[in-house]
């Protein structure tokens, strides 16, 4: 029988290995998969390469695996935050690596790798410091149809840490409104992707029309309750 | 002869005036914002949020919040009936793709010709953040800019060519500020409007460029 929960979070990163480029989805309050991430913290792997749109905020979370010294490099699209005081001071002083990348581009990067494309040409980016490599050299361009596009590569992972809304035995998977934002691509992009569900539902239970992300692109699922995650669903 | 500004609100509604009925429009991230509180309410005008909204409705209620239901902004919003939510690849597909009519973004400069720079001032101990400027930036329809024309210093941020880090390439068509609407064109500025009491002339010096009348 395909059974896909697994009873804690412990067990579901047990096997997270130093090195590893973990892609973390949420954008803003919505859809930070807040318990993988303290799970990944507690579990101890370092030398991280993080994947996310920001770089953390406060010392919760993100900044708390980047106050821990576990993580290697950062890629994301919005490191600056009022309150991302812990990534600033680590970059600032050459601690943390960071790529930053258009949003757009990363999200189609993360895609791109769950699809097995090995690579695009996008107009975003073209004639700006965001088309060029880490080292000063220029992407790749190419003019298509009268207009200059950049190449950009896939962004694959080791293991993905999303937070879903509703799944089953399966990892079918759904999410609840703007929660979803990049979870379904980086679910594609990972070897391994874990989702947190609130709600564990029998299989046929989700309408086959309606589930976001079929379960062939998850490893582990872990049913959190409501009332134990901090930005998930209605704020009180 | 003098003439007054327009403030953040007349700026917001002078832009709202611009977007007809049925559009798709991303507002960007601070003054823009202000766009949808102008827009009337005849009009039906879909927004779309960054982060996998399209049909987003104004802040909830004061105890309505749900933080699963936000803007590129993070702050709490609604969705309208009919609404609809996405992940990330297909909003920014919505952009990239050319699905979006408008856009209108804050800018710290914007050159003749169209160039936009509103991501980094490019000083050595900034943090660069770019989120989804470049992709709105050259994805959307028409690309607007909404901005005071001068600086604190009272330097034109609308210049010959941008000093600071480039979004995009001549991607901005029009030039929404205080004292002026202009549109840029390869050929340069073309001024669609100005306040009451704002001479081409006097514009123009204040811009420093040559100006054409619409």
């Amino acid at each position: 029988m395909i059974n896909k929960f697994v009873s804690s979070v412990s067990e579901a990163l047990a096997d997270t290995r130093d090195g590893a480029t973990v892609m973390i989805g949420g954008f803003g309050t919505a859809g930070i998969p807040d318990e993988l991430i303290a799970g990944l913290l507690a579990q101890g792997a370092r030398d991280l390469t993080l994947v996310n749109n920001n770089a953390g905020n406060a010392e919760q979370g993100l900044a708390a695996l980047l106050k821990a010294g576990r993580v290697r490099k950062i890629i994301c699209s919005f490191p600056r935050q009022t309150d991302s005081y812990v990534f600033d001071g680590l970059y600032r002083s050459g601690q943390v690596e960071l790529e930053l990348v258009p949003q757009g581009n990363l999200a189609e990067r993360i895609r791109a790798a769950g699809a097995g494309i090995g690579g695009f040409f996008t107009p975003t980016g073209y004639g700006t410091e965001l088309a060029k490599h880490a080292d000063g050299s220029l992407k790749e361009t190419r003019e298509i149809d009268g207009r200059m596009y950049v190449y950009e590569m896939p962004i694959h992972a080791d293991l993905a840490l999303i937070k879903a809304e509703c799944g089953d035995r399966w990892g079918n998977l759904t999410y609840r409104k703007a929660a979803r934002n990049f979870g379904p691509i980086m679910a594609m992009a990972a070897r391994k992707t874990v989702a947190t569900v609130h709600e564990q539902v029998a299989l046929g239970e989700l309408d086959p029309e309606t589930v976001v992300t079929p379960g062939i692109f998850v490893q582990a699922v872990v049913k959190i309750d409501r009332v134990a995650t901090q930005a998930g669903g209605i704020k009180a | 002869m003098s003439y007054t500004r327009r403030s953040k609100d007349e700026l917001a509604a002078r832009v709202a005036q611009d977007i007809p009925e049925g559009a798709t429009v991303n507002l960007g991230i601070g003054q823009p914002t202000l766009v949808a509180n102008h827009i009337p309410s005849s009009r039906e005008v879909l927004l779309h949020s960054e982060n996998g909204i399209l049909g987003m409705g104004p802040a909830p209620a004061k105890g309505q919040e749900d933080y699963d239901l936000i803007n590129a902004g993070k702050q709490p919003v609604t969705l309208l009936p009919g609404g609809a939510f996405f992940h990330h690849a297909d909003s920014f597909a919505m952009m990239r793709g050319g699905h979006l009519d408008i856009c209108v973004l804050g800018a710290f400069q914007v050159s003749a010709t169209g160039d936009l720079a509103n991501w980094h001032t490019g000083e050595p101990d900034a943090i660069p953040a770019v989120g989804g400027a470049m992709d709105l930036a050259i994805g959307a329809k028409q690309t607007w800019v909404m901005m005071d024309l001068l600086t604190k210093q009272g330097q034109s941020k609308l210049v010959q060519a941008c000093s600071y880090p480039l979004t995009g390439i001549g991607c901005v068509k029009r030039v929404y500020t205080d004292l002026a609407t202009l549109a840029c064109t390869p050929q340069g500025l073309v001024v669609i409007d100005t306040v009451p009491g704002l001479t081409l002339e006097e514009l123009s010096r204040l811009i420093g460029l040559p100006l054409k009348a619409a």
